[in-house]
């Protein structure tokens, strides 16, 4: 079953996990799986899963599984190993703060303050959805305005509808995801609209939430005023230039008493900001070492967190890393220190980890700028790999393997992702 | 989907792409005059010539909703088909489900409509749900 809550907490803990979504379980598991023998996870909402439990479409999996599951069959197979292994399990509890010496505090309604203290944590908090403030949209403030992920927890699982015609601002996954599930649940999409010259969701979503309901998309349009007094009643949407100015004499109104924003995720570092860890300005998380640990020892960060994945897979496997590096720290047995830091270079916006070590083995995650055809990544200049075509919506994974590095003996690696020389 | 005609070779190429997995691979079918695919071109994956292929011939989805249901720890039930349906049915399928109404708990897998437009596919409970007092009692228990 999926929710099993632990009664009572013990004071110390070798690991303690902030949050029970994909990173926060694989990261329990992880720990577990290095000798750490006491490991807690916390988690404010009434059972563990996190976001799965709402992305209730197929399409997660096929990495980790080897077969296609949706996002509550995931969840429920890591939560399944956590009660296996013993893991404890707080939920409907938040966490206030923790302090420098690791010590958490939590609260909950059924147990009030409690503080525990533990040798590791690991910060696994997700995002959070960009909202109508981060992109400053004109209009009124009429009811009928959520970011999309809210609309998916409102229909999924609350039972909510949020009206009867809907436009959805934002071609991420998650709006696409949105359009199909409105249309399903008998709304009518009336169309979604994205500033950029590209879509920023999989194209697998473009074809079976798009094409497969004729739900038009427009690209380089966006919604420029917002009207309706108590109710949204229509918006007004216009193409945009090169430098995102609406062409307002070619602008067209719609009808519509519902507005989703599909705008972005930003990564929830709440208690990272509080522990100080140092922050990178472009992935808007803490910056890591090769083992997912931040710039304060003992404190481990994966998945959202840390950056925005575009599949579940490689949250958890990220998790896991992060995790068991917790349990080696808990029990004194860690690696050693990085020795290579990596640059983003050339149409290359971020590499996480931010440092490697050149003895073991690494999958560094990346993110292009720009789209691109036939292209080639170089890491520095000890190793190059052809890729087919890359975009900004589909993170460039790499593995690191120590070979690449027995002639290499700077500490500094510049990653460029550049058209194939023809 | 597009479809370019090539008129010198009278056989017509069609372009998908693929669903399969996040990939996205771009696929081309290609057919002669007389209707038959004769090549398949551009996946990177068995389970991407078979989606071209079917896709090409008669397209089918996997198709996940929701399902009210009573007393559960949440309103709704998330469900699946155990197998891709036709694609064309599944608006259909979605009105069908509205109209039920499920009692917690159950059981991840449990048969929600069975047999559905007698292709032998059923649609499942897609995780378990707990009803809402059973998880209140355990959590003060």
């Amino acid at each position: 079953m999926i929710t099993a809550e632990t009664q009572h907490l013990k004071p110390e803990y070798d690991v303690v996990v902030v949050g029970g979504g994909p990173a926060g379980m694989a990261a329990a598991l992880g720990a577990k799986e290095m000798g750490a023998d006491r490991v807690l996870i916390v988690d404010r909402e009434k059972e563990a899963g996190g976001i799965l439990l709402q992305c209730i479409h197929p399409g997660f999996g096929l990495q980790h599984f080897k077969e296609e599951l949706t996002g509550p069959e995931y969840a429920q197979r890591f939560l399944e190993k956590v009660l296996e292994t013993e893991v404890d399990l707080a939920t409907d509890t938040y966490v206030l703060d923790i302090d420098k010496d690791k010590r958490v505090k939590l609260m909950s309604s059924d147990r009030g303050v409690e503080i525990v203290s533990a040798k590791a944590v690991v910060l696994a908090m997700g995002a959070r959805e960009r909202t109508r403030g981060a992109i400053r949209t004109p209009g009124s403030r009429p009811s009928g305005v959520l970011t999309a992920g809210l609309a998916q927890k409102f229909v999924n699982m609350l039972g909510y509808l949020p009206g009867k015609r809907a436009v959805i601002l934002g071609s991420g996954d998650i709006g696409l995801i949105m359009a199909r599930r409105l249309t399903l649940e008998g709304l009518e999409v009336a169309g979604v609209f994205e500033i950029m010259p590209h879509a920023n969701g999989l194209n697998r979503n473009i074809v079976q939430c798009l094409h497969d309901y004729n739900i038009p998309l427009h690209l380089s349009t966006t919604v420029v005023e917002i009207h309706g007094s108590d109710r949204l009643e229509k918006v007004t949407v216009a193409p945009v230039d090169e430098t995102f100015t609406p062409d307002m004499s070619r602008s067209w109104d719609i009808p519509c008493d519902t507005l989703l924003l599909s705008i972005g995720l930003i990564p929830e570092n709440e208690l990272s900001r509080q522990l100080n860890l140092r922050i990178d300005p472009v992935t808007r998380g803490p910056i890591v070492r090769s083992t997912m640990e931040s710039s304060m020892d003992g404190v481990f960060v994966c998945g959202n967190v840390v950056h925005i994945h575009d599949l579940v897979d490689f949250v958890s496997q990220e998790a896991l890393l992060a995790g068991r590096n917790a349990g080696l720290y808990a029990t004194q047995q860690q690696p050693p220190e990085d020795n290579i830091r990596l640059v983003p270079g050339e149409n290359v916006a971020y590499c996480v980890p931010h440092t490697i070590s050149s003895d073991r083995e690494h999958t560094v995650y990346m993110r292009v700028r720009k789209p691109l055809e036939a292209s080639v990544l170089n890491l520095g200049e000890v190793y190059e790999k052809k890729l087919r075509y890359v975009f900004p919506a589909e993170m460039v994974n790499l593995k690191v393997r120590p070979r690449f590095l027995h002639e290499f003996h700077g500490d500094t690696l510049k990653v460029d992702i550049v058209p194939t020389a023809s | 989907m597009t479809t370019q005609t090539h008129e010198s070779t009278a056989s017509e190429i069609s372009n998908y792409l693929c669903i399969g997995c996040p990939m996205g691979c771009r696929l081309e079918v290609e057919e002669n005059e007389a209707k038959e695919i004769v090549e398949v071109r551009g996946f990177s994956c068995r389970r991407g010539e078979q989606y071209a292929k079917q896709e090409h011939t008669e397209p089918q989805r996997m198709v996940t909703t929701t399902v009210a249901i009573n007393n559960g720890l949440w309103a709704r039930l998330p469900v699946r088909t155990t197998a891709a349906i036709p694609k064309d049915k599944t608006i259909e399928l979605c009105q069908k489900l509205r109209s039920l109404r499920l009692q917690a708990p159950i059981d991840r897998g449990d048969i929600v409509l069975p047999n559905v437009f007698d292709t032998g596919v059923d649609v499942v409970a897609s995780r378990s749900m707990k009803t809402a007092d059973e998880t209140t009692s355990s959590r003060n228990g």
